[in-house]
């Protein structure tokens, strides 16, 4: 095949960047580097619209072991025990092939984890799809769903938490982000740095197929028309194999025979050989026809770019290829030695004893482009006006009850239920909560997870956005007891071609950087996913947040049922009436417009640690974070879960009971506590220049807000948890 | 009192059950599925997971692993053996026990708290169990007990159903029952009740941290039962 520049822009290529790649050849690629160039210097795989920006971030603590750069970030726990996460998009391939999409994400998620020697034990996603009406919308839900649970279930790692929303930005790219928490001892974390000449290079996992193909390529562009043709770019999963790639992995990482290890993800067998030659300074040379297959007559360019699953790329010590053939032949796996490290600082591949590519390694990695993209700063909208005759004839309970069922809060039992969330046995908090909780086997401590993200208000304003993602993380570790350490994120945006679009990634991060800067919660590792757009429409600006915490003694650990009648409800923050981007202004009043609330962040500290204080001294019955619908949606998913009721006292405030009920202004909790213990609470909280109100008292059964307004728990439940299983049962 | 635990390719309740089963006085060993005899036991389980992915049929390539024969050979000489979830579909594809076990009726894999009724205590299993209503955690894709009219017939009249799933109170009925299992059936025994299949995971409820502790209950029974 003739390879031109017309070859180079069908890969997704631009015309400078083939004139570049040309350049540092000093000669025209053949047809298989062009493969390997188009597969590194994607958008997907090269962050070259990102890096720029992404080098800002916050990513040093003192919890931190790793931070983005490597597999998965790193972070100490204690006592030599160490948590290995990541978030990541699999945001295309679920649009095209909802269950293989969403299941192979999962499976990508947790390979990265155990690639560094780490056991996975606890899985969360973030998916979010278009509006409810789309017709597309049901289908994607079941398949993304199914193949969420196909794939975590099998592998037998508890999903612990999630989140799920809808909105029509979504209809044409919906969005699917798994996270994995691994647990791997201080001392013995894997790296991807190949070291030493000579080293052998191991094949390990499954056999390569044609699947997949460009993967990353289709990821690092819009959606067209065309999109149902790019069915065979998916991945098939295949968890089974993955299940025992990971028991034979950690069982060869039990011994000292492993220099580097890399998982093939995107872009298979080209990225994850040259990270390794690139980040141990060395270069790799590989014979093709080594390589196991599991089609006939397999190109060198199609057996580099597929992205098969479940494969794992290995340096060996020298003399240890015996031993480690051995543990893949008892898992059944292939296993082939398919190259060695050189001096060459070169990607050199063989096929049918021809060298058919012979790159520096160098200019796939450090030469990649980095575009400094232009990009819009948004303004901060104006105020919206409430009109006092918009609010008359609205009633509390109609307003609380439509807001209860509302798809992005009601009930997502019947998503959870189909994710196997007990098994390894030490889930301590499911999903549901305000974080999903898992033990550390085996010891008092435990680690606290949860995901998030607030696409509207990044919409409104992507630099409060941004800041209240990383806020809103901080807020439901802290709820469970849990000291926050850091997180990971997965940057879900429009195209970065748009200027707007740039806009919302530039100052999404700046604001999430800002925030987790602010609150010593670093970024540990991350992803990014542009062209979340179907021709010119990109999606809303949707930043998730993965943030993980530690709670020493899992007795401490807080939940969100209230506990016993007559305890006294408290709301920490101040509360100020905040409706703009309220889920109340967007679905009563039909306003969309304004700006979102906003964020001070020594408050968001200062009440966050306030609480973890109280919770340390075991004063909190039970907590809740004030988000999405304000206090009486807060208040009452906290009735739900404990099936009683609670009185509302009177608020001080002069707002609008509309306001002070349904306002999302941030920085808040609710708490339970006993009545004994209110005088001491008062005082730590003053003491700390807390702000708080007495919310009400815990009852046996309603949940009575004022004179006229009183609801049964049964009511509650009945709104909270009817809207999505009539959805997907009709 | 010595238990065994076997280990499929794809087991992923096997370490989950060999914590229980330490934490409750069993000496326990995992067993890998390639080899051939098993340690000394006084009980054998086969533990929850995708033996083999559930590829073919849930349990049914687990069913004639090496081990298998031993498993076999030690049911038929009156040994106790314990299948939970996956292990009790490699219970009914081995023949150790009769019907089959079907995808669950609504489609779905479903992983929640659910009540079982204990029908019988004539066995070494429930013989003077605390409670006539557990509170146990199922977690699969395929526990839709189902057999012949023969069959079932036969069980029903040689008292082998070991548990249904019931309503708290233990009234057994459609409402309570989470997959379409025939008769609401959780568990049953062979003839001589020495082999349990059942698809709750007793496993993952002992702790007053986790789901609940009607597992421990479990343990502690079986294990006085077995000494």
């Amino acid at each position: 095949m003739i390879v031109n520049e017309k070859l180079a822009i069908d890969h997704g290529l631009k015309k400078d960047e083939y004139k570049k790649i040309c350049d540092l050849l000093k000669r025209v690629p053949n047809i298989t580097e062009l493969g390997i160039f188009s597969a590194m210097w994607n958008e997907h795989c090269s962050y070259k619209s990102s890096r720029f920006h992404l080098k800002n971030l916050p990513t040093k603590g003192k919890n931190v072991i790793q931070g983005p750069g490597e597999n998965a970030g790193v972070i100490d726990i204690g006592d030599n025990d160490a948590i290995v996460f990541k978030i990541e998009s699999h945001n295309h391939p679920s649009f095209i092939e909802p269950y293989q999409g969403a299941a192979t994400g999962v499976g990508g998620i947790m390979r990265d984890v155990f690639t560094m020697g780490a056991r996975p034990i606890a899985n969360l996603n973030s998916i979010h799809f278009g509006s409810p009406q789309h017709k597309k919308t049901k289908n994607l839900l079941r398949g993304v769903v199914h193949g969420i649970g196909g794939y975590g279930n099998c592998m037998g790692v508890p999903t612990i938490a999630g989140q799920t929303s809808f909105d029509e930005s979504y209809n044409g790219n919906i969005l699917v982000n798994a996270m994995t928490l691994g647990l791997v001892k201080k001392d013995k974390i894997f790296y991807s740095k190949a070291a030493g000449l000579g080293k052998p290079v191991i094949y390990v996992g499954s056999k390569t197929g044609r699947d997949g193909i460009h993967g990353a390529s289709m990821a690092s562009a819009s959606f067209d028309d065309k999109i149902e043709e790019k069915k065979p770019t998916v991945q098939v999963g295949d968890p089974f194999t993955e299940k025992l790639l990971l028991e034979a992995c950690l069982e060869l990482m039990a011994g000292d025979s492993i220099i580097a290890i890399q998982d093939m993800g995107a872009a298979g067998l080209t990225s994850s050989s040259i990270e390794m030659a690139s980040k141990g300074n060395l270069g790799i040379e590989i014979n093709l026809n080594k390589v196991p297959c599991r089609e006939a007559n397999m190109t060198p360019y199609e057996i580099m770019l597929s992205e098969s699953q479940e494969r794992m790329l290995i340096v060996l010590e020298n003399g240890k290829e015996d031993l480690a053939k051995k543990i893949f032949d008892k898992w059944n796996l292939d296993f082939a030695i398919i190259g060695k490290t050189t001096k060459s600082k070169r990607i050199e591949l063989y096929f049918d004893e021809k060298k058919v590519a012979n790159i520096p390694v160098n200019t796939l990695v450090e030469n990649s482009p980095m575009y400094d993209r232009k990009w819009k700063k948004a303004k901060l909208p104006k105020k919206i006006k409430i009109q006092k005759e918009d609010l008359k004839g609205l009633k509390v309970v109609n307003v609380l009850n439509k807001i209860l069922s509302n798809p992005n809060v009601c009930s997502k039992e019947w998503i959870w239920q189909q994710y196997d969330h007990t098994v390894m046995g030490d889930t301590i908090q499911k999903p549901g909560g305000d974080a999903g909780v898992v033990r550390v086997h085996g010891t008092k401590k435990a680690v606290a997870a949860s995901v998030d993200s607030s696409a509207v208000y990044c919409w409104a304003h992507p630099l409060s956005g941004g800041k209240q993602i990383v806020c809103e993380s901080w807020r439901n570790l802290i709820s469970v007891g849990a000291k926050p350490i850091a997180i990971t994120n997965c940057l879900n945006f429009g195209s970065p071609e748009n200027e707007e679009n740039m806009g919302e990634f530039v100052e999404c991060v700046q604001g999430l950087g800002e925030a987790s800067a602010y609150l010593d919660f670093p970024v540990v590792s991350g992803n990014v996913s542009f062209y979340n757009q179907t021709k010119d429409v990109g999606i809303k600006p949707t930043p998730t947040i993965g943030g993980v915490g530690l709670i020493k003694d899992y007795e401490n650990m807080v939940t969100m049922d209230l506990k016993e009648v007559d305890n006294i409800l408290l709301v920490i923050g101040k509360t100020e009436g905040h409706l703009d981007q309220s889920l109340f202004a967007r679905e009563i009043l039909s306003e969309k417009n304004g700006p979102p609330p906003e964020i001070n962040l020594f408050n968001e500290k200062n009440n966050g640690e306030t609480i973890l204080r109280l919770i340390d001294q075991k004063f909190i019955k039970s907590a809740h974070d004030v988000s999405l619908g304000g206090i009486v949606t807060a208040l009452s998913k906290m009735c739900i879960k404990g099936k009683k009721g609670a009185t509302l006292k009177k608020p001080n405030y002069l707002i609008n009971e509309f306001e002070y009920l349904f306002g999302e202004d941030q920085g808040r909790y609710i708490i339970e506590i006993s009545k004994d213990d209110l005088k001491n609470v008062t005082k730590i909280l003053k003491d700390n220049s807390v702000h708080f109100d007495e919310l009400g008292m815990v009852n046996e059964g309603d949940l009575i807000i004022n004179d006229k307004t009183k609801v049964s728990i049964d009511d509650l439940i009945k709104s909270h948890t009817t809207w999505l299983t009539n959805y997907i049962s009709n | 009192m010595h238990s065994s635990v076997i280990t499929f390719p794809g087991s992923n309740c096997d370490r989950d059950m060999d914590v229980a089963l330490k934490k409750f006085g069993f000496k326990n060993k995992m067993v890998w599925h390639d080899d051939v005899e098993l340690p000394k036991s006084d009980l054998v389980v086969l533990p929850g997971g995708f033996s083999y992915g559930d590829y073919l049929r849930c349990g049914s390539m687990a069913s004639k692993s090496k081990i298998m024969k031993s498993v076999l050979n030690f049911a038929q000489g009156g040994g106790k053996v314990m299948g939970v979830c996956n292990g009790f579909q490699i219970l009914v594809e081995s023949g150790l026990l009769p019907g089959v076990l079907l995808r669950n009726k609504y489609l779905e894999f479903i992983c929640k708290n659910v009540f079982v009724k204990v029908n019988n205590q004539d066995n070494s299993y429930f013989k003077d169990n605390k409670k006539e209503v557990y509170e146990f955690h199922i977690a699969h894709n395929e526990g839709n007990y189902f057999c012949s009219n023969d069959q079932i017939k036969d069980i029903n009249d040689n008292n082998q159903i070991a548990m249904f799933y019931s309503d708290e109170n233990g009234n057994v009925n459609e409402q309570s029952n989470p997959n379409g299992s025939l008769q609401n059936i959780a568990g049953i025994f062979n003839k001589q009740k020495n082999v349990l299949g059942m698809m709750p995971h007793p496993e993952r409820m002992i702790d007053p941290a986790l789901s609940g502790e009607d597992g421990s209950l479990f343990f502690e029974n079986l294990i006085n039962n077995l000494r």
